[in-house]
């Protein structure tokens, strides 16, 4: 490969940086194939889908905010919560963790200088982006955007009851993002299998990383099938494949198993990142090691295994699915995912809890995602997802799940922002963001619960007054402003530290991963030098000899590690032992 | 560990209070059932509703606990290194599993008899979903229709009407009698959805569902179309009247006269 010819031999006693060649502003940001300018691409193009798909979500809680609402039209409406879901899903939260954080910090994470296919890198960032625009474009067309709902349920999706340029769009951005997202889980797969440090082994790798690389296959899982199903859809719509249409024998239905074996893996692709993110988060600011590292590892992978098989939770009330089957399954993912809870609340045992805004951030997500958790252990209950399937209060329960994530992507990003920019951003903006989208969330939703056992279905354009809807709508309203304020006072944020920068130095937060090792932000190709890897914690072993893991919790024995002033007593999580007594090494392989 | 045990019993023991004292399970906002089968729902619910609501009260009391007893007071003073604990490791994924086998049991058990069909019916109603609106057509003992009710011509219907004004069609039901639904589309999905009987079934092309009601209260109860449909899937509305085997049959006689002499098309 030839990322490993050109790396440069870096002596430990004068590391000198490697000067980027090529250009430099405004060409670098769109010729550029390092992963670093990449992911901060991905990022902030992420955040601006974001953003827009955050308006719609204020003008779709405008409409329901007083009954029998001509605010918005009935067409524009479907639009706007099409749209709305569309852009977040699979523009925002995916995007943001896979392409852009993920990108960034991978490399970092286990001692690559790139990615493993840069190139491909590039062209997964590419065809993100026109993708996303195409999507967008549907706007300006004379039929207007998709309005079939994000899920595009057939026949709805054919070309008689939703003719037009806009939903064309969407379905051929998403062949576009979809060959971009599966571009992005070869490339991370890639990267995580073979670059790999020397002395960075599996069971040392960050959990972020970990959870990467489960993401990487589910993704590759879930991706082609999906991408697949849009190219039939297509071919439905122009080519009279009568795929999905009864009238040629083809099986409407057939459109919900393609699309949920996507959807499915689809909520841990989107998950597994950010669970990942508040791993690392809680073991960094409670100044421990993770609790059952292993156990976490085993957690994830079983998550993503069980969530091949459970798609048709989402098809409960068709009354062709076998329901004891995906009910059960549905019920497992409830055990690796209590292992997890039960691991982040290990982690903070006995610890030394400090509240900076990520920690905040990753706390908030632990008590949101637990309302969604439990929630969502009642939808996989065939019976009570008959009476609630369709209603507010499966939209209340992915949501909890969703802002939970969105909390903790803002922990990662408070968290990594000042290894990504060299800047830290302001704690009091932080803080009073977190509140207000805690609280937020909080208040947008829970009442969403009720609103969908009172009855009421989800994508209604109105509701009558005698519904007996409005008081907890007007409620939820009201939360959705205290969400537009947590991401205004986030977006000054980021614009303070842009105009009145304060350094962040190589290591503000005491981390542990190798992330922290390098730069702020890194130089090209990531690290002049790396500290050895012999546990979890590399730059913490690095930073604190004296406070390494305790192996199988016996304190005798790691008063004698201790004692010892590591170095020759081996700590590793596994057997594994490079055998190189040297401190640092260089890079060169 | 002691803190905890107690406060695990003391969650048990509020729990148990509100069930017992209350001598009818607590509702959690949801409907009771106004049919046999939505009450089995509603059972499986409340019994869910609580264990989930303990299981929450105690995961989010172990975090309060880690997040305040645990919070930083000395920065120089550096926590044990431990990182595992392998009985409590066991014990937390048992449990779990456990839990999950009690409520899949119970859960079968309610599916079971939510979706059981008995042989013969008192009544039979096809009920057809198009885009925007609902037919209920009752049926002979041979399959043929005998009443129809649908939704008004032309569409669009009235806006922001409620579901049991007269503008929606309104079907109705035997009180006590069990009445079977064959449930379809002619276009695209829609969900057949009645919240106070917690059921919703989706209506679709090319599939025919078939499914039991048996009403325990009499009254008026509104429905909905659950699933998005297009354009006017908000106008989507119907009502169900369960009344009186008696005052059913006379109902349906006087709709057959009137469709059997073509009033209605």
């Amino acid at each position: 490969m030839t990322l490993v010819a050109e790396r440069p031999v870096v002596f430990d006693e004068s590391p000198e940086p490697e000067h980027e060649q090529g250009p430099s502003g405004f060409l670098k940001w769109i010729t550029s194939t390092d992963h670093k300018v990449i992911g901060k691409n991905y990022t902030v193009t992420a955040l601006i889908f974001f953003l827009m798909a955050g308006s719609m979500a204020l003008l779709i809680r405008a409409q329901l905010a007083s009954p029998d609402s001509t605010l918005l039209s009935q067409h524009t409406y479907n639009e706007m919560f099409t749209m709305h879901g569309s852009l977040m899903i699979y523009l925002f939260v995916g995007p943001v963790s896979f392409g852009g954080l993920a990108n960034y910090i991978v490399p970092l994470q286990i001692g690559a200088p790139d990615m493993a296919f840069p190139r491909l890198n590039a062209l997964s960032y590419w065809l993100y982006l026109g993708g996303g625009s195409m999507m967008m474009l549907g706007f300006l067309t004379t039929g207007s955007a998709a309005d079939f709902g994000w899920v595009a349920y057939a026949p709805l999706s054919n070309s008689i009851n939703t003719p037009g340029a806009g939903p064309d769009l969407w379905i051929v951005a998403l062949v576009l993002t979809g060959f971009s997202a599966i571009f992005t889980g070869v490339n991370l797969v890639s990267t995580i299998y073979y670059l790999r440090a020397p002395g960075m082994t599996m069971f040392r790798m960050p959990i972020f990383t970990w959870n990467m690389l489960v993401t990487g296959i589910l993704i590759l899982i879930a991706f082609p099938v999906f991408t697949s199903a849009l190219v039939m859809l297509w071919c439905d719509r122009h080519l009279g494949a009568h795929i999905f249409e009864v009238s040629g024998g083809g099986v409407p239905v057939l459109w919900q198993d393609l699309f949920w074996f996507f959807g499915h893996p689809e909520v841990y692709i989107l998950a597994l990142p950010f669970f990942g993110i508040v791993t690392d988060v809680i073991a960094v600011f409670s100044r421990k090691p993770i609790f059952g590292y292993r156990g976490m590892v085993f957690a994830t992978i079983s998550i993503a295994a069980l969530s091949t098989s459970v798609w048709a939770h989402h098809m409960f009330t068709t009354g062709v699915v076998l329901l004891p089957f995906f009910s059960l399954m549905s019920y497992l993912i409830a055990v690796p995912t209590g292992i997890k809870f039960f691991n982040w609340i290990g982690t903070m045992w006995r610890g030394s809890v400090k509240f900076d805004t990520p920690m905040l951030f990753a706390i908030g997500f632990l008590a949101t995602f637990l309302i969604g958790g439990v929630s969502g252990i009642m939808l996989a209950s065939p019976p009570i997802d008959f009476a609630t399937h369709d209603t507010y209060f499966v939209v209340a329960h992915f949501h909890s799940v969703v802002m939970a994530l969105v909390m903790a992507a803002f922990a990662g990003f408070f968290y990594w922002y000042p290894k990504m920019t060299g800047r830290m951003l302001r704690e009091g903006l932080g803080k009073a963001t977190f509140w207000l989208m805690f609280i937020g969330t909080n208040v947008t939703f829970d009442p969403q619960y009720l609103l969908g056992l009172k009855g009421m279905p989800r994508r209604i354009a109105e509701y009558a007054a005698g519904d007996g809807f409005t008081t907890l709508n007007r409620i939820s309203s009201a939360g959705s402003v205290l969400l537009f304020f947590a991401v205004l006072i986030f977006l000054i944020n980021t614009f303070v530290s842009w105009r009145k920068p304060i350094p962040a130095g190589d290591n503000p937060w005491d981390a542990s991963s190798l992330e922290w090792s390098t730069t702020s932000p890194p130089p090209h190709h990531n690290f002049l030098k790396i500290p050895p890897i012999r546990s979890q914690r590399p730059v913490w072993d690095h930073n604190h000899p004296e406070h390494r893991i305790i192996e199988h919790d016996r304190p005798r024995l790691g008063a004698l590690a201790a004692s010892s002033g590591g170095g020759t007593v081996l700590l590793d999580d596994i057997g594994f032992d490079d055998g190189d007594p040297v401190e640092t090494r260089d890079l060169d392989r | 560990m002691g803190d905890l045990r107690r406060f695990a019993r003391f969650s048990l023991l509020i729990a148990l209070a509100l069930v017992l004292g209350g001598c009818t399970l607590p509702t959690f906002g949801a409907f009771r059932g106004a049919t046999t089968q939505g009450q089995a729902e509603f059972k499986l619910w409340s019994w869910m509703t609580i264990a989930g609501l303990v299981v929450a009260v105690i995961v989010w009391g172990l975090i309060l606990w880690a997040v305040v007893a645990y919070r930083r007071r000395d920065p120089d003073k550096m926590p044990r290194q431990f990182h595992s604990n392998l009985p409590v490791e066991i014990i937390y994924t048992a449990i779990p599993l456990i839990i999950i086998g009690v409520i899949f049991f119970y859960t079968v058990k309610a599916e079971n008899k939510i979706d059981a069909l008995v042989p013969h019916p008192a009544a039979m109603i096809r009920v057809t979903g198009f885009q925007w609106g609902w037919s209920f057509g009752y049926l002979d003992a041979q399959g043929k229709q005998i009443a129809l009710v649908e939704t008004a011509q032309p569409r669009p219907p009235v806006l922001a009407g409620n579901p049991v004004s007269p503008e929606y069609p309104q079907f109705v039901l035997p009180l006590g009698e069990t009445t079977q639904i064959v449930l379809q589309s002619v276009d695209v999905v829609h969900g057949f959805y009645i919240p106070a009987f917690n059921f919703s079934r989706y209506a679709q092309p090319g599939v025919t569902n078939n499914f039991d009601f048996t009403p325990v209260h009499a009254g008026v109860f509104p429905g909905h179309c659950a699933q998005y449909c297009g354009l006017y899937h908000s106008e989507m509305l119907f009502s169900v009247r369960v009344v009186k085997p008696s005052v059913f049959e006379t109902w349906l006689h006087s709709e057959s006269v009137r469709y059997a002499s073509g009033a209605v098309a």
